[in-house]
């Protein structure tokens, strides 16, 4: 199962965190800290996937942002890659072309967008229409 | 696309200095969130960042609480307070403000209030309840889009006390029209299912309808509630395997609306979902795997597409296949598709490539030959995570042939690695195959040497533990056992003499344990100078006082002779005057006991750890001292795990009111592992018969050794697994070949061209890495388990092995399979039962030895209803008990069907299979028993399979464990010729013991004059007699305080899902008919009464994978028997 999913960019700097199990507040800056060091310090070449303590990390860079999930050791790793691809896809065809300022400016669409996906640590919805729906539902409300 | 995304992130580092891009443009640059993300951006330490937060927490919290914010203000300072917070500074005074925003704002606003809620509370915050009222009024909104976010929140979190309350309100929305409310709804249940399993019990036939929705979407919410259910118990769901298989040929076939596809591939997720339900259904149960084949060829044939998520398929594929009951075909497709993984040039294939092969080789050794070559070079794979998955194949295909080579590649790894968690890890698994596979005795403590070198003061406290107890017990060969620990003594001497202070702590402790015990081995070594490399252990700064403590202890053990003891006193006083009482303690000891060799010799007799010992795990021998004590007004012993436990859990349950406060200093010295433990159990072995007696009680001890060492840790995990596995290897094998590994596989070989330097090189490592793989599969398949290679097997102790052994060697019928099983099971009870025997051999009473071989008997039964069938199980093996022959009742083919006797008022109970027990020419007794709720019922039947009716027929019952009273009139009963008399008995439990018996004699009168009598017994586990006492919290908790006795040991829990307490306890429920009086948290108490009223008190806690079970009652050896029942019962699921 997914523990955590984190955004964040090459200076280290938390965007977006969702925990799947609870993690203390405090200790949470230290393990996003040694996640983001974790993964900055590999080059393209090597593996996406990567020991963490007693689970894995799985991870994905888009230019300066970096997408990481903690997943445990029965996870498919794999389709946890590609998963973080689909949300990106997602992501994109929400904002068309989304940028690091997209994500920092909302923060909470991004966050509504996610819980559509994953809950409970558990993928549920890959359809990208069916995962914007609610989201896109409540921008008309707003607008009209 | 992902190109188009990563352009359009590229482009990023321009737009951070223009606002007007889309995204920002919604908010103005001047708002409140504008200004926060603009500093955000900005930052450039740490100081900084913290300035920045703590001011916009300050002005949130002003905000907030103001009554003219508008709900739109509010949702935008939710939004900031979700940074400050994803930022790592506590928000907390804004967490009820969220559930107000949820409360009373509109659309967006509602939303981000949820999400507030859900991103800052965790399941057990009490705040949560305050959102029970939003959900239930959103639930019954008419606005869609309200009651959707009510269930994405039940979904994420919710109460788990408050389900009732909306329970029905979910029920209803699962007939929604519309997809994406029924979707939600079974994701709600879910969430129920997850946190409370019982609420939702009566609603499984609903979410047969969902997953029969014409939606797929809801149909793939259902498979959640499904993949975990059928993981927990895969028997309930076999007839749903078609429905699967058919869903996922629909799927595969592309019957989905286009949008559920990703890069072409239709529903992956739903894929690799459905494809791990159809594993767990297929799992050794041939026939619904045989429902699976043709889907699974279909998906391994339809992955041609080259991308990422078709190999994710396809490895969940490959996993099922190798899960599953295996066929040929399949699986040499699987292993092709698996040999494509491994040689991709992709690393992240390569990876899964390595992760697949490590699951299957464990099921085909075979298969780590075909890639040999391409295995060792991921062993000098640049990127650690390929070298560590590496490792970690080689570990699941270690034999005594390669386990040298294997080993060393490991420590090469850890001597490189940084990382703590790999270190305990791999040190752990090291420590496990020397262990098993040592090929010799320097190799062995050479290996574990560097173990705890590598390992260090991290590594789990059970490996030097059971090394220990390794060398102290000894093995089979008297000599093998002098040289191992001649070994020893000499390697860790010229330890000694270099440089002792850059080793780990807990090698030293070794060390010393070792020189202490056994340094007199080697005759040539002056005890003196033994004595004085560990008196530079002591005068060395880094040495903790807890080693220093083992170092004084292993000197009392040395020191001798002239300069011996001129040394000892020295130490002593430096030592007698240390400010550490422990270590005063054992300065004080080593000071007398130099003194007088007489007391010493008799103290510490050498050679003791071979002898079985006997701990008197009660401390009887101090219950004078103690009742004095008590009189003299002392306050009552409390042990230390209880008042660490009040100490730990002041917040958790209490069931105790306060304890005596502690001082730090009676804590440090129970806290301290090993040194006393140690000289206990080599101190009070052997020639201490006043305790051996005492502690001799009838019944095994499931604690005492065993529990100082902690043992079973992993031999007991890891190995069932594997040899189980390895059972369903089928398909031809190669002929056994003990050669093939040295000249590398014959199959291998022709492949493999003449190649240069290096090349040759890789390959004598792979013929070194691989040896013996071919034929130790086939050696399982012959039953034989890799006990026969193992070099370090425990001693046999007592006639317990043999006894058992020797029944299975007599009993022929035993095939192939059901003797692995066999051993498999012996292991497992070996180890709990060697140390519990430890009562001298000839002094075992009959009830012990009767017990065992029944427990093993069972084990070859390996059926469901263990009770019953032990009984019977038992009672053929103990034909010596029955008087008459039972062979004639099968030749007379009489064996009557004496149901139809039952008196009926059990028709309706539960009552064991009606088992023979003795017959003669003219009476066949037999007997079961009835489980009524607040008695146990003896029901004796008695046929006369003669012509002439019998007037008068006595049964006399007896019992040294049990109260047997007669229900009936009275004992005398006449049968009437070919009739059935049959006879009642309560029976109630004296003394308890872990399995009973009756012991009865039937006598009666033929007419013709003779007067005849058959015997019998009649056994029953003591499970029977548990039922539950249902009690409340607070009577628990004086009732705790007042039970004198107790038992405590760590259990193995049941996983079967996120909460293993529950499951476990649950099972135990089942199986043992106890009451669960309270979950809170990872502690649970239990209680049940042994009939007629004897209680039994359990109070467990779930704490880092184990469970420490604590057993109390007024009753002696009742908390013994029920902790192994506990533990058979939680073995046997």
């Amino acid at each position: 199962m997914i523990r955590f999913m984190l955004m964040v960019n090459r200076q280290g700097q938390t965007r977006l965190s969702r925990y799947y199990q609870p993690v203390e507040l405090s200790r949470r800056a230290q393990l996003e800290a040694d996640v983001v060091r974790c993964c900055l310090s590999r080059r393209k070449d090597q593996c996406s996937f990567v020991d963490y303590k007693d689970f894995k990390l799985v991870y994905r860079q888009y230019a300066a942002l970096y997408v990481v999930v903690g997943v445990t050791d029965n996870e498919n790793e794999l389709s946890v890659y590609e998963l973080l691809h689909n949300f990106v896809e997602v992501l994109d065809k929400y904002f068309s072309r989304v940028s690091e300022l997209d994500i920092m400016f909302n923060l909470d669409r991004v966050h509504i967008i996610l819980d559509e996906m994953i809950q409970n640590g558990h993928v549920v919805e890959t359809n990208k229409s069916r995962v914007l729906a609610p989201l896109t539902a409540l921008d008309k409300m707003a607008d009209g | 696309m992902s190109d188009v995304v990563e352009k359009t992130l590229t482009a990023l580092p321009s737009l951070l200095s223009l606002d007007s891009h889309s995204g920002s443009t919604k908010l103005s640059s001047s708002s409140k969130l504008g200004n926060l993300i603009r500093g955000i951006t900005e930052l450039t330490s740490k100081h900084e960042e913290e300035k920045l937060i703590q001011r916009e927490l300050a002005s949130i919290k002003e905000q907030v609480s103001s009554p003219n914010t508008s709900m739109r203000q509010m949702k935008e300072l939710m939004v900031r307070a979700i940074y400050c917070e994803m930022l790592g500074y506590e928000a907390s005074f804004s967490y009820i403000h969220a559930i107000k925003l949820a409360q009373q704002g509109t659309a967006l606003e509602k939303r981000v209030g949820y999400l507030a809620v859900s991103l800052f509370l965790n399941e057990s915050h009490e705040l949560l309840l305050l959102l029970v009222n939003t959900v239930l009024k959103d639930l019954q909104s008419t606005n869609l889009i309200e009651v959707c976010m009510a269930l994405t929140v039940v979904s994420q979190m919710f109460p788990k006390d408050m389900i009732p309350a909306i329970l029905p309100l979910v029920e209803e929305k699962l007939t929604h029209p519309k997809e994406i409310i029924r979707r939600k709804a079974v994701l709600a249940l879910y969430k129920f299912y997850l946190i409370a399993p019982n609420q939702v019990q009566h609603i499984h036939n609903k979410f047969r309808k969902a997953l029969c929705d014409k939606d797929p979407g809801v149909m793939t919410a259902s498979l959640h509630i499904y993949l975990q259910m059928i993981q927990e118990n895969p028997e309930g769901y076999k007839d749903l395997t078609a429905s699967f298989v058919t869903i996922l040929k629909q799927v595969v076939a592309g019957k989905l609306p286009m949008d559920f596809n990703y890069h072409s591939v239709p529903a992956p997720w739903l894929q690799i979902q459905l494809l791990r339900i159809l594993a767990f259904l297929g799992k050794n149960d041939q026939s619904s795997s045989e429902i699976m084949y043709d889907i699974l060829e279909e998906s391994l044939r339809r992955a041609e597409i080259n991308h990422n998520i078709t190999y994710a398929i396809l490895y969940e594929c490959v996993k099922c296949i190798y899960t599953i009951h295996p066929k040929s075909e399949l699986l040499e497709k699987a292993a092709k598709c698996i040999g494509n993984f491994v040689l991709s040039t992709k690393i992240n294939l390569k990876y899964l490539g390595l992760k697949a092969l490590t699951y299957v080789v464990q099921q085909d050794p075979k298969l780590a030959l075909q890639h040999q070559v391409t295995i060792i070079e991921c062993l000098d794979h640049p990127d650690l995570i390929i070298k560590r998955e590496t490792l970690e194949l080689l570990f699941r295909i270690t034999n005594a042939q390669n386990v040298a080579v294997i080993v060393e590649k490991m420590l090469e790894f850890l001597r490189g690695n940084k990382d703590d968690y790999t270190t305990i890890d791999l040190v752990g698994k090291v420590a496990e195959l020397a262990e098993k596979y040592a090929p010799n005795n320097e190799w062995f403590i050479e290996t574990m040497s560097t173990v705890f070198s590598v390992g260090g003061d991290t590594m789990q406290p059970d490996i030097p533990n059971s090394f220990l107890k390794l060398l102290s017990e000894g093995f089979d060969s008297v000599e093998e056992d002098r040289k191992l620990k001649l070994f020893a003594v000499d390697s860790y001497v010229s330890l000694l003499q270099g440089e002792p202070g850059k080793l780990p702590q807990r090698f030293l402790q070794v060390i010393s344990w070792v020189l202490g015990e056994y340094s007199y081995l080697r005759g040539e070594l002056d005890a003196a100078t033994v004595l004085r490399l560990l008196a530079k252990l002591l005068d060395t700064k880094s040495t903790s006082s807890e080693t220093k403590s083992w170092v004084l202890m292993a000197m009392t053990k040395v020191c001798e002779g002239g300069v011996g003891v001129s040394v000892a006193q020295e130490v002593c006083e430096t030592y007698s005057s240390s400010l550490d009482t422990a270590l005063r303690q054992r300065a004080q000891e080593l000071q007398h006991l130099s003194q007088d060799r007489d007391l010493r010799a008799k103290v510490l007799p050498r050679e003791a750890g071979s002898e079985p010992l006997e701990v008197d795990s009660s401390l009887s021998f101090l219950d004078g001292f103690v009742s004095e004590a008590l009189a003299a007004g002392a306050a009552p012993y409390k042990p230390h795990h209880q008042r660490q436990e009040e100490l730990a859990q002041a917040k958790a349950l209490s069931m105790e009111p306060y304890g005596l406060p502690i001082s730090m200093s009676s804590c440090s010295i129970a806290d301290r592992q090993s040194p006393t433990l140690l000289s206990v159990s080599s101190g009070l072995s052997g020639d201490s018969p006043s305790l051996s007696q005492k502690g001799g009680s009838t019944t095994p001890k499931l604690d005492g050794v065993k529990r100082v060492w902690g043992r079973q840790g992993y031999l007991v995990q890891t190995e069932p697994v594997e040899e189980s596995d390895l059972v369903e290897v089928t398909g031809p094998l190669q002929s056994p070949n003990q050669q093939a590994g040295a000249d590398g596989p014959p199959s291998q070989t022709p492949t493999l061209k003449p190649t240069p330097q290096p090349e040759q090189e890789k390959q004598q490592l792979a013929s070194s890495l691989f040896v013996g793989l071919g034929s130790q599969s086939s050696l399982c398949l012959m039953g034989k388990p890799e006990a026969t290679t193992q070099r370090f097997r425990r001693k046999a102790k007592g006639p317990v092995l043999s006894s058992s052994t020797g029944e299975q060697i007599s009993n022929s019928s035993v095939s192939a399979s059901s003797m692995a099983n066999n051993l498999l099971c012996n292991d497992l009870l070996d180890s709990n039962i060697t140390s519990e025997t430890a009562a001298p051999s000839l002094e075992q009473t009959p009830q012990l030895s009767r017990d065992l071989p029944a427990a093993n008997g069972a084990c070859a039964v390996e059926s469901t209803d263990r009770d019953v069938k032990e009984n019977s199980a038992s009672l053929i093996g103990d034909n010596r008990l029955v008087a008459a022959d039972p062979a004639p009742r099968g030749d007379r083919g009489k064996l009557k069907d004496f149901s139809a006797h039952l008196p009926a008022e059990f028709s309706g109970l539960c009552h064991s299979d009606i088992s023979p027990l003795a017959s003669n020419q003219s009476l066949d007794v037999s007997a079961c028993h009835v489980q009524k709720e607040d008695s146990l019922v003896l029901v004796v039947f008695m046929y006369n399979s003669s012509d002439d009716a019998i007037p008068h027929i006595l049964l006399e019952l007896r019992s040294d464990e049990l109260e047997v009273s007669c229900e009936g009139d009275s004992p005398v009963e006449e049968a009437r010729s070919r009739s059935v008399a049959v006879c009642q008995y309560s029976l109630t439990v004296k003394k308890p013991s872990v399995h009973v018996e009756v012991a009865g004699t039937v006598s009666y009168q033929l007419p013709v004059g003779t007067s005849q009598s058959v015997q019998f017994s009649y056994k029953l586990p003591l499970t029977s007699f548990i039922r539950p006492l249902t009690v409340s919290t607070e009577e628990y908790g004086t009732m705790w305080l007042d039970f004198s006795h107790d038992t405590k040991q760590k259990l193995t829990p049941i996983c079967l899902g996120q909460e293993p307490l529950m499951d476990t306890l649950n099972v135990l429920k089942k199986k043992l008919k106890l009451h669960v009086v309270e979950i809170i948290g990872m502690e649970g108490i239990v209680a049940c009464r042994v009939l007629r009223d004897q209680p039994c008190l359990m109070h467990c806690r779930l704490h880092a994978g184990a469970l420490s079970v604590w057993l109390r009652s007024p009753v002696p050896d009742l908390p013994d028997c029920l902790m192994y029942h506990c533990q058979r019962a939680l073995q046997e699921h």
